[in-house]
């Protein structure tokens, strides 16, 4: 009786998988309905636009879009949440200026901080069959098997901002920032000032995330190789307040210093307010330089205003690369460097422009 | 207890009596940590009068910045207390709602306009507004756990989770700034009083508190519905309310925090505003002595708790702890702080006593 139950109930899920797996991954499955849905009358119309081994890519709706205007290029965007910071706000909106149907795009968006949210997004879209996913991911580990299903499904990945741990094959192009060059350009610029000794306070960001491992590396390389002294170097958590008590315990305790280098403008901001209580000058031609990160439009203003000295660009702007990218592969070209790594600039407070704020400012 | 101190002030006693006494535990903990202080560098009790870059007299040292930095989590502990007396849980949503509140308040200084010139309300007014949200999320924690009785822990697990975007959500993902002088006041000096702001603030709770508890039966109340709601029932209270009624106040707390988290940097960073302190906030009440699990409850020594967690992040910043070893350094204080104020140690504490005592005496 009971092996009875159970070999049925094994039948049962068999069937169910046999089911699912041919509605979800659009393999070359033999007889139940929804692959012949996919195998039939929606194939040519993807052909058109995509140059991929497309027989089963598309289910429907993408497919009559294709057949409507002929040129829509359908992608789908997987981003972490735009309330996040300022930096992925700007990168959002970014992302939804330049992917618009007069672009010759249909976007959708799916956004999450999670791992396993963004995969199952990531799945949809599969299904949904769009021609390109383009992917920001959470966390790097987790995405080898759904980067296959794309790929089986014929369906181009661009990742964007963030890196993930799997084979280059499985991806068109990634389109990163560089964060080790970021604090390079900071260090460079911080040398170039030729103080007569450097006394620094490093304010980390969340200690282990991309930005700070950069962007401390830096300055520890050159604090190491070329003498200079830091001071104190804690993590803020690129929290404002903490940034502040820490500056405010140096200064507490007497010991003097002359640049601080914020791994955020957050953060840069609180060390500012820190000086202000204690009444000490910073900024251009002042007691103390002040250095932050991502070039926030208020930053750049304080720049502007000669309260800060250097900004650092952490570049939120990837679209057009990501476009000129889907461009090149529709025309049948070839991406020569899979690793497509942004111009970022260092802002110097001697010369920027209001222009510079209005154009980089996030 | 003080009474008790009274009746057996012969002497021997009055150690033992100290020991059990409540308050006496995040006393001691405070004055260890100032010893502590006190034999590696006696320049932390160090206070003097400065100016600020507005010219303004301002107190400064580490002992102030103690007061000032810790007295968000002062005033957090008050509601902290009463909430996890009445219902024996703890709100662990404090940060989240102390985001909305922050954000409430920008967006009536600022209206729609997310970098005004001037503010386009009166302070008082978007303080009012912010705290009414508070006091409504307060609420709505409350009415989960008191009628719905959900396990306070879950119940704020929703507020905890949704909070960070509905605050993102009031200001339509913006990040205002105030540009405003008398709204940094609050967040660090008033012209004229050397004394920062936030300690004053938070003095003037504790006396409301103090007034509230000495005039009104919400101490009793307060603890007969969290040591038992049933038999408090039967005698004519309303244990729902009261529960309602500590959520509530807890949003008061919330939003007057908020306040001063938000003036501190004249801006806001939804993800790291308050981040954690909803953990500090609980640690500090247990840190004083108090029950987890409700019941009676001793005011001061959360306050004293709190200041205690903010004098060890102080301590630790001074001391320069390695960035990436900061939480371990803090993590090895909060055991030993947390098991010598159980009431089992405690006990085992008072027993020893006496029998050195017995032993002296034979």
């Amino acid at each position: 009786m009971k092996k009875k139950l159970l070999s049925v109930i094994l039948s049962a899920t068999m069937v169910a998988a046999l089911v699912t797996g041919c509605g979800g991954g659009g393999s070359d499955a033999q007889t139940s309905a929804p692959a012949a849905d996919n195998t039939t009358t929606d194939a040519p119309a993807a052909d058109t636009t995509a140059d991929a081994p497309a027989a089963d890519t598309t289910t429907d709706a993408p497919a009559a879009d294709n057949a409507g205007s002929g040129e829509l290029i359908t992608v789908g965007i997987i981003n972490n949440d735009p309330n996040e910071s300022g930096y992925r706000t700007a990168n959002d909106k970014d992302l939804k200026a330049t992917f618009t149907e007069e672009n010759g795009y249909s976007a959708s968006f799916a956004y999450s901080n999670d791992n396993d949210e963004q995969i199952t997004a990531a799945q949809k879209f599969i299904q949904d069959g769009v021609d390109y996913l383009l992917l920001s991911a959470a966390g790097t580990a987790g995405w080898d098997s759904t980067l296959q299903d794309a790929q089986d499904a014929g369906v181009r990945v661009i990742l964007f901002d963030r890196v993930i741990d799997a084979d280059e094959s499985f991806y068109e192009a990634s389109i990163v920032s560089d964060m080790a060059q970021e604090g390079q350009t900071a260090v460079d610029w911080l040398e170039s000032q030729g103080l007569d000794e450097y006394n620094i306070i490093h304010i980390q960001g969340l200690m282990g995330t991309a930005a700070q491992i950069g962007r401390s590396g830096a300055l520890d390389d050159a604090a190491a190789s070329k003498g200079w002294n830091i001071v104190s170097q804690q993590t803020a958590e690129w929290n404002a307040e903490n940034a502040q008590q820490i500056v405010q315990s140096v200064i507490d305790s007497g010991e003097s210093f002359n640049v601080i280098y914020a791994e955020n403008d957050d953060m840069a901001k609180g060390a500012v307010a820190a000086l202000d209580n204690a009444n000490i000058s910073h900024g251009v031609g002042q007691d103390v330089i002040i250095m932050g990160f991502d070039c926030n439009q208020w930053a750049l203003q304080e720049l502007l205003d000669q309260n800060w000295n250097y900004d650092g660009q952490c570049n939120p702007f990837q679209s057009s690369y990501i476009d000129q990218i889907i461009k090149t592969i529709e025309g049948g070209g070839t991406i020569a460097e899979k690793t497509i790594i942004m111009d970022e600039k260092g802002f110097d407070a001697t010369e920027i422009t209001a222009d510079d704020v209005a154009t980089y400012g996030i | 207890m003080q009474k008790n101190e009274v009746k057996k002030s012969n002497g021997s006693n009055i150690l033992s009596s100290l020991l059990k006494n409540q308050i006496c535990i995040p006393l001691a903990a405070l004055l260890l940590l100032l010893l502590f202080n006190l034999i590696m560098d006696p320049t932390f009790f160090r206070i003097t009068l400065e100016h600020n870059s507005a010219g303004n007299p301002v107190l400064s040292g580490f002992l102030i910045r103690i007061l000032d930095n810790g007295s968000e989590l002062a005033i957090l502990a008050i509601g902290m207390t009463l909430v996890t007396a009445a219902s024996g849980g703890q709100d662990i949503s404090v940060g989240a709602a102390i985001a909305i509140a922050g954000s409430v308040l920008l967006r009536i200084l600022c209206g729609s306009n997310s970098r005004p010139e001037t503010i386009q309300a009166p302070i008082i007014v978007g303080f009012l507004v912010s705290c009414v949200a508070a006091m409504l999320f307060g609420a709505f924690n409350g009415v989960l756990v008191a009628y719905l009785k959900i396990q306070p822990m879950v119940a704020t697990l929703i507020l905890y989770t949704a909070g960070r975007s509905i605050a993102a959500w009031v200001n339509n993902n913006e990040l205002p700034i105030v540009n405003d002088k008398t709204f940094t006041y609050f967040g660090s000096f008033i012209p004229g009083i050397p004394i920062p702001t936030p300690f004053i603030i938070a003095v003037a709770c504790m006396i409301i508190m103090a007034l509230v508890l000495k005039f009104t039966n919400l101490r009793l109340y307060t603890q007969s519905v969290g040591i038992n709601g049933s038999s408090s029932r039967l005698n004519g209270l309303n244990p729902e309310i009261i529960k309602v009624l500590s959520f509530v106040i807890l949003g008061i707390c919330v939003a007057v925090v908020g306040l001063i988290k938000v003036s501190r940097i004249s801006s806001i960073n939804y993800s790291v505003i308050a981040k954690d302190i909803e953990m500090d906030a609980i640690l500090a009440v247990a840190l004083g002595g108090n029950a987890l699990s409700g019941g009676k409850f001793n005011m001061a020594a959360s306050i004293i708790g709190a200041y205690v967690i903010q004098c060890l992040t102080t301590t630790l910043y001074k001391f320069k702890v390695q960035s990436d070893a900061l939480p371990a350094y803090k993590a090895v204080v909060v055991i030993i702080l947390v098991v010598s104020s159980a009431p089992v140690v405690r006990e085992w504490f008072s027993s020893m006593w006496k029998k050195l005592k017995l032993k002296e005496v034979g």
